[in-house]
């Protein structure tokens, strides 16, 4: 008893560290309705987390709730507690869009501004003020588009529109647009469910990267991207966390009946 | 196997799967105990139909690895059903594996009898050779109903077949230095034995898959054992 107890404890002494936002208590409505259920969920610093579960599991809710994008649908109301380096991000005193700058976003579709693709980069860095010059500007361009795996496809052509790239390149360039203000975590809604599979391989490739400098939380419908990307997985369902752990056993071996069935295709 | 998959295919994948390996299951059974039975009997007919057996058990393992590499490239299978998948192959394995023990004891029916036959010797054979089958028999049943428990205790067993297979083996050395005439049927019967005790480790190989199909989990790597024939060695005539 003592010594489980003492496991814990230093089991949760490594964790306090290496967590990069915590979700304590979270729920979630729209209105009357409620789509979370005291979720409890902790980030993991320069990892990947999947959340994965079936439509309307609250998966996505969840996700919105980490940068404040709920904010958006007025019946939208959030309780519990959610931080970013220990502090509550539903704090009055936070700025919205400076958390957001610091918790970026990646939708399912990829949605690149009507503008030129250096414009969509750059778009982010000058409305925060991020650079003093245009060289610095040109740096943090191209080294976006490095860090997006982009920039050797569209160097010669940034003054183009970034809407004539196809679709996995368009994605890759709101990747490139999301690292260009320097955010500490990544929100990436399933991003590669509109891209075919070498766009989509060519992003899974991208975030592993993008694990050494930021944080990163995907939503996924693909079991077998989750379990490729991720280090961490979550599975929701009916707004509730049922099972988080270890990415390697979750799709091996998961605790509950309810993963096993969803993961193995044996669902409802 | 637990309950249905939203898509009724991939359910008749893994049920052919499972069906095939019992199959396979109860060839290697029958072929084993036909053997020493073979063996007891002098009965070369059917040693011979043994040996043409085997081929049953080559072609069943072919089969599963085909399908189960199928499943996955199709399915993508996760968690329990990819555990079960990988079982499969593994089982597959292990039963064609005795049927090659099975085959290479019939083989020998013909050059045992040939000799004059201690008796009393293939007598030891059946015994230990009903203790290795009993453990297949089992471990098809675990594998069946998906049992760590029994597939747990299968496996602490085995050693039993051990200390048997030793004690045969001494016997068997020292019947070759009474009379050196012994020596050709002994030799034989002593690779009789161990492919019997073979069959045995196989039995406990596919007890181990069943449990980590079941479980999830690998069960330790130490298990009990009591051969020591590695290090045995005649003793001396006239020492005593």
């Amino acid at each position: 008893m003592t010594e489980a107890a003492t496991e814990i404890a230093v089991d949760t002494a490594i964790k306090e560290s290496a967590i990069k936002m915590r979700g304590s208590d979270v729920s979630v409505f729209y209105g009357e309705k409620q789509a979370l259920f005291g979720v409890n969920l902790d980030v993991r610093k320069n990892s990947v987390t999947a959340l994965i579960g079936p439509s309307g599991c609250g998966k996505s809710t969840f996700l919105r709730c980490l940068n404040r994008m709920n904010d958006t649908i007025d019946i939208c109301r959030v309780t519990g507690e959610i931080t970013l380096e220990g502090e509550n991000i539903y704090d009055p005193k936070i700025d919205v869009v400076e958390l957001r700058a610091r918790v970026g976003m990646v939708f399912q579709k990829p949605n690149p501004f009507p503008k030129s693709i250096y414009e969509n980069v750059a778009y982010g860095p000058r409305i925060h003020g991020l650079t003093k010059s245009k060289a610095e500007l040109d740096e943090i361009v191209e080294s976006s588009l490095r860090k997006a795996a982009i920039w050797e496809e569209v160097k010669d052509r940034l003054h183009e529109p970034g809407t004539g790239l196809s679709g996995g390149q368009q994605q890759r360039l709101c990747i490139a647009r999301a690292i260009a203000v320097s955010p500490e975590v990544i929100l990436m809604d399933e991003p590669c469910s509109a891209l075919d599979p070498i766009a989509t391989a060519k992003v899974e490739e991208l975030i592993d990267e993008l694990r050494t400098n930021f944080t990163i939380v995907i939503v996924t419908h693909s079991m077998q991207q989750a379990a490729r990307v991720s280090q961490r997985t979550a599975m929701f369902h009916l707004g509730k966390l049922v099972e988080e752990g270890d990415t390697d056993k979750m799709f091996t071996n998961p605790d509950t009946k309810l993963t096993q069935d969803y993961i193995t295709g044996r669902f409802g | 196997m637990p309950e249905a998959h939203t898509v009724s295919s991939y359910d008749d994948e893994l049920r052919f799967l499972v069906r095939r390996l019992s199959e396979m299951g109860g060839i290697a059974e029958r072929m084993v105990a036909d053997a020493v039975a073979a063996l007891v009997n002098a009965d070369t007919a059917s040693a011979q139909r043994v040996i043409s057996e085997d081929l049953l058990l080559d072609a069943g393992e072919r089969e599963i690895y085909d399908k189960a590499v199928l499943v996955i490239a199709k399915r993508q299978p996760m968690a329990s059903d990819l555990r079960e998948i990988i079982g499969s192959i593994r089982i597959a394995s292990d039963l064609e594996r005795v049927g090659d023990l099975g085959k290479n004891i019939a083989k020998r029916v013909i050059a045992v009898h040939t000799m004059a036959q201690p008796r009393k010797l293939v007598r030891g054979l059946e015994h230990l050779a009903e203790l290795a089958l009993t453990q297949l028999k089992e471990v098809l049943d675990a594998f069946a109903t998906r049992s760590p428990h029994l597939a747990n205790s299968i496996r602490e067993r085995d050693e039993e077949i051990d200390a048997i297979y030793t004690s045969l083996f001494r016997e068997l050395l020292t019947y070759m230095m009474e009379d050196p005439r012994n020596i050709t049927a002994c030799t034989h019967l002593l690779f009789c034995a161990k492919n019997i005790e073979r069959i045995g480790d196989h039995a406990t190989n596919i007890a181990e898959t069943v449990y980590y199909v079941a479980t999830g989990e690998q069960l330790s790597a130490d298990r009990p054992k009591d051969d020591d024939t590695a290090s045995m060695v005649a003793p001396e005539p006239g020492a005593d």
